[in-house]
């Protein structure tokens, strides 16, 4: 499996079929270095699973890859377009963010569907209100993806009224809705009651057999066992561990690594 | 019975209230006061919202600005502003047309009075909105963020619609206030509701019958103005199980 080589982040991949490349992403928060010196690629067509214990920085690197946060310094660069930086790290240009933004769809522990608008109203209102997508035929597209999902006949539905699985699968339709060329995952299923992390993982899985890129934060170890191509092993803020999930999980390294996995089973 | 109503007075009290006599004088002036409110309490969200995110992005002089802007407004009496700010405005408005070489112009009352009580409604709506802008979850926002969307889209399609219920009890306020604050601007001669009823009353010596007929009116104002607040407050907590209904 030529993906599998993933995150070697040599600067001389295969710059054309690269869709994230993060280099030596630093971010403070005042005192506290969260982040210190990443270095992540992922090919287009990549699962990366990103596991590490609570705190190790691992929802911090995703929300710099798409400047939630701001990174103290680093480089990151999706599609093969750099993201311009000031010298603080902060983004250059308002314009290329929000274009950049587009191309990566969030899906976020807590869901965060906007919840005065309907299941059909927040799928279609990125394609149609940032992306001009003419609205008949963004309506169209979130019926489809709403069904694909398992929430066909739940469109005129607002959010407070579905379980929290129905509602982190309207999130990955409205993820889905615009067409991104990588989606980044942060804990999707660890606010689920466990009987409905399965629902979740389910939509996960068919998504990552269709070849679409993802970084996933997660801490069901199965899973990523499962659906990754790359497994990355965060630990205080630097990648402590990384390679194929058959490596990594059946023959770790680290000790830390070790531990943790010990820990989690 | 009848002696009760020959005592209040009842049969010459509609005589006077006709719509020809100084009923329609009543009426004009509820229109007028109605006006004022409605442009007030316009003006005063238009105030506030810029003061609300002032408050809350804004830089340092910014926020100064605003505090002492709100903190003024909110300790000085109502009475005491609507004097200061109508008499230093028409005075300010003079200076500007002398210095342009025009002669006095006459302040247009209704402007002048929405000016006043809407600058008065800013500082109460920028606390109120301020307040209803904190209460939206950050992931609300934090989604539309990593969406792409723009900062005055996010503020147009995700933060106003997601504050609005918990904002709409508070302006509901605000708006009542507005209407009976007109009363104020009695004091510097506008014919609005309170002094068409003065006016009637003191030449008519029926002080009972005008009041009461204005308290009526006032009542009328504020009940209609519930029935919309309550529809509008619906609309505003749309996707919100009720808190009676015991949904999730
Ligand atoms: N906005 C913030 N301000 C200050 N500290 C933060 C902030 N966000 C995260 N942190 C800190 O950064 C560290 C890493 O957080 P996070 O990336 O959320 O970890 P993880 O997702 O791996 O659990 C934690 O110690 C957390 O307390
Ligand atoms: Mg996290």
């Amino acid at each position: 499996m030529d993906t599998a080589t993933a995150a070697a982040s040599s600067p001389e991949t295969d710059t054309r079929r690269e869709a994230i490349r993060v280099e030596d992403l630093h971010k403070s928060f005042g005192n506290l270095e969260v982040l210190k010196g990443v270095d992540l690629t992922a090919q287009q067509g990549d699962v990366v699973a990103i596991i590490g214990g609570s705190g190790s920085g691992k929802s911090t690197m995703l929300r710099c890859i798409n400047f939630l946060e701001t990174p103290s310094s680093g480089k990151i660069v999706i599609g093969g377009e750099e993201v311009a930086m000031r010298g603080d790290g902060s983004p250059a240009n308002q314009k290329q963010i929000e274009r950049i933004r587009t191309k990566l769809a969030m899906v976020f522990q807590q869901f965060n569907l906007w919840t005065h608008r309907t299941l059909l109203e927040n799928v279609i209102e990125v394609p149609v209100h940032v992306l001009k997508v003419p609205k008949a035929e963004a309506i169209a597209r979130a019926h489809e993806l709403l069904n694909r999902v398992g929430l066909g006949g739940k469109e005129d539905t607002y959010p407070a009224y579905l379980s929290g699985g129905q509602q982190q699968r309207a999130a990955i339709a409205r993820a889905l809705a615009v067409d991104p060329s990588a989606m980044l995952f942060d804990e999707p299923t660890s606010a689920l009651d466990p009987e409905l992390v399965g629902e979740v993982l389910t939509v996960i899985r068919d998504l990552a057999a269709e070849g679409r890129t993802m970084l996933l934060v997660t801490h069901e170890m199965k899973f990523a066992r499962e659906v990754a191509n790359h497994v990355v092993y965060l630990y205080q803020g630097r990648i402590e561990e990384q390679g194929p999930p058959a490596e990594v999980f059946g023959n770790p390294q680290s000790e830390r690594l070790k531990q943790f996995l010990s820990s989690v089973a | 019975m009848t002696g009760l109503f020959e005592l209040l007075g009842l049969g010459a009290s509609a005589e006077l209230l006709s719509l020809s006599g100084w009923g329609g004088n009543l009426l004009r002036g509820l229109a007028n006061s109605l006006q004022i409110a409605f442009g007030a309490f316009g003006l005063g969200l238009v105030i506030g919202l810029f003061g609300a995110y002032g408050k809350l992005y804004g830089g340092k002089v910014t926020r100064d600005l605003l505090a002492i802007y709100t903190t003024v407004i909110r300790a000085v009496p109502e009475l005491v502003l609507i004097l200061i700010l109508y008499y230093v405005g028409s005075d300010i408005i003079n200076k500007i047309s002398e210095g342009l070489g025009g002669g006095r112009v006459e302040i247009n009352g209704v402007a002048a009075g929405i000016w006043v009580l809407g600058v008065v409604q800013g500082a109460y709506a920028t606390e109120v909105l301020r307040g209803a802008i904190k209460a939206v979850p950050v992931g609300q926002i934090e989604a539309a963020k990593s969406y792409g969307m723009p900062a005055f889209m996010i503020m147009r399609r995700v933060t106003i619609p997601a504050m609005m219920s918990f904002a709409v009890p508070g302006l509901a306020n605000l708006w009542l206030i507005a209407t009976k604050d007109t009363a104020l601007l009695a004091v510097v001669g506008f014919n609005e509701l309170t002094l068409e009823t003065r006016q009637a009353a003191s030449s008519t010596r029926a002080y009972f019958t005008f009041f009461l007929a204005a308290g009526f009116l006032y009542l009328m104002v504020t009940l209609c103005s519930g029935a919309v607040f309550a529809r509008v407050e619906k609309w505003a907590r749309r996707g919100q199980p009720s808190l009676k209904g015991g949904a999730r």
